[in-house]
């Protein structure tokens, strides 16, 4: 018994051990961003406490402008999602229609292969259509996404036909089923696709990076990576924490919250199939 | 029953209508950026297409001879699978370590999860820009390590040997903790009883984890093969923040080599020739996926 108590014990100490050794990159980023720029650096922070680099960033870097654009692409994005998926996840999974499979073999097609890898085509699309430097063009590849119809049509699925069936004898039409009937039952799945694609267009960079080339739609990604490769930022590791700060503290704060509803959100998202 | 409903269902022309009608939307943009871009990448493949052509030129396989007589591109291809194995293999192997550790009733469990997972939903952005200042020549954390225990420093992003293992350790750091959620619920639907009765049968905990709980999450390696190849081959940030594919090419991967051909160099069709190979990489790593839906069958 006491065996099992100190083994029990060590894997603990272990698993701690870990954990801090995983909070070490987070932990210094934080304590350069708020220390003083300094010409050695030191893992713990030395200076006084400061809001100075703060400060600097925000000022030198137009980020209120990219916050506004990185919201805009997260939110629109996820509202034209919501509705293609829903419609998409309640055809296929409610109603028997000629060409299923074919669309089936769309989806999978986007599953196998993400558009992160189009860049090159998908470019082309853009520009015929003169979107390049929009923050539509940014959001165009994304607008069907094959990962929200397969969470929204598993939970779909799962509904009793009869129950739908009950509705439109009601008189209910085809939406006011879907939105009274199917929407309500599906919130859990709801919440776990906006929890993931909140964060892909949060941390997305190569194809905004690619979409865009003026500061009225760069995202804060495209931003960050501007200035930390830029002659200015060159060993100059307390702005360029601060400004990794300044972007990453929204999703952190959101997770560290709501910490179980990431893990189970990216683990629904994960096994589709 | 059913089966008339459906027979009926199926030549109700009405029905069809309003299912092609919700599905349009959806399917809209999924042709015009998921569909249509693989075709249009294999027949530009086959294209001359640079820089100040009005149309592509079909040139038949001039582009795939172009790369498979290029050295630089077994370079690349090399980095791409190297730093895929490097990456995948041991982010699986600590995503189960941490699965394992996490996987028990003891305090503090959560902010372990909380603490292995959070790196997953930074950007590799700034996962990058934090991490280049670590591995930065002299001035960076690892080198005064180096410094403070009397070794040389190291200048681990400069040096073409060390560059990829570099960007490795910071890879498994970010991706391990994603992986350890899924091995975390494979291990959560392994019934208590078999646990439990194995152990009554006075099974130790490594014949456990051998016996019992590997062969069990035999289907979870698979698809968590295929999630952690994938995202891998997608992602290449980190390359464009801390080298540039330097020293030499020595980091550049195959999604970074896209990028260049198409959107520095401006060599469309050689770009495109470029992705239809990706996209035989990621049909290569996606048939474990395929192999385990026949397993979960099985299983049922």
């Amino acid at each position: 018994m006491d065996v099992k108590k100190i083994k029990n014990g060590l894997l603990t100490f272990i698993s701690i051990m870990i954990g801090i050794l995983w909070l070490t990159p987070l932990v210094w980023l934080i304590g350069t961003a708020f220390s003083e720029p300094s010409f050695r650096m030191s893992f713990f922070p030395n200076t006084r406490f400061t809001f100075q680099n703060i400060k600097y960033v925000w000022n030198a870097i137009p980020f209120a402008q990219y916050y506004i654009n990185t919201l805009t692409i997260v939110a629109v994005t996820f509202c034209i999602q919501f509705v293609t998926s829903t419609l998409a996840a309640y055809a296929l999974a409610v109603l028997d229609f000629r060409g299923k499979t074919l669309v089936f073999a769309v989806i999978f097609m986007q599953i196998i292969i993400p558009n992160d890898v189009l860049i090159t085509p998908n470019f082309m699309t853009l520009s015929e259509l003169g979107l390049v430097d929009t923050k539509i063009g940014i959001m165009l590849p994304f607008l069907g996404s094959a990962l929200a119809i397969f969470l929204l049509r598993q939970v779909f699925k799962g509904i009793p036909r009869a129950l739908s069936e009950a509705a439109m004898i009601d008189g209910a039409s085809i939406w006011q089923t879907i939105w009274r009937v199917y929407m309500p039952c599906a919130k859990s799945a709801y919440v776990s696709f906006a929890v993931i694609s909140v964060s892909y267009h949060w941390n997305n960079y190569l194809w905004p990076l690619i979409v865009t080339n003026s500061p009225q739609n760069r995202t804060l990604t495209v931003g960050l990576a501007i200035f930390a490769k830029s002659k200015e930022a060159n060993m100059q590791w307390a702005n360029v924490c601060a400004a990794t700060f300044i972007i990453i503290l929204p999703l952190l704060i959101a997770f560290f919250i709501m910490q179980k509803q990431f893990m189970n959100s990216f683990v629904s998202a994960g096994i589709k199939e | 029953m059913k089966d008339a409903n459906k027979k009926q269902s199926r030549f109700n022309s009405k029905k069809e209508l309003t299912a092609w009608a919700l599905m349009a939307p959806a399917l809209f943009f999924m042709l015009i950026f998921t569909v249509y871009p693989i075709f249009r990448s294999c027949y530009l493949s086959l294209t001359k297409y640079q820089l100040g052509m009005a149309e592509p030129e079909f040139i038949g396989l001039k582009n795939y001879v172009t790369l498979f007589k290029n050295p630089l591109f077994y370079k690349i291809m090399k980095n791409t699978i190297v730093f895929g194995l490097m990456t995948v293999i041991p982010s699986m192997a600590s995503g189960l370590g941490l699965a394992l550790l996490v996987n028990r009733k003891t305090k503090g469990v959560g902010f372990m999860r909380t603490a292995y997972f959070y790196p997953v939903v930074m950007p590799m952005i700034a996962v990058a820009s934090v991490w280049m200042f670590i591995y930065m020549a002299k001035n960076g954390l690892f080198d005064q390590l180096l410094i403070t225990f009397g070794l040389k420093p190291m200048n681990v992003l400069s040096n073409k040997k060390t560059v990829l293992p570099a960007m490795a350790v910071m890879y498994v750091w970010k991706e391990a903790g994603y992986l350890m959620i899924f091995f975390l619920s494979g291990l959560q639907n392994i019934s208590e009883d078999v646990m439990e009765a194995a152990t009554l049968d006075g099974a130790k905990p490594f014949t456990l984890f051998r016996k019992i709980i590997l062969p069990l999450l035999g289907p979870t390696f698979l698809f968590v093969s295929t999630i952690a190849f994938t995202n891998c081959f997608k992602l290449v940030d980190h390359v464009v923040i801390m080298t540039e594919g330097a020293p030499n090419n020595a980091s550049t991967m195959l999604l970074y080599y896209i990028y260049q051909q198409g959107f520095t160099n401006f060599n469309y069709g050689l770009s495109s020739a470029l992705t239809v190979i990706m996209l035989a990489l990621l049909l290569v790593v996606s048939l474990p996926r395929f192999i385990s839906q026949d397993k979960k069958i099985h299983y049922n």
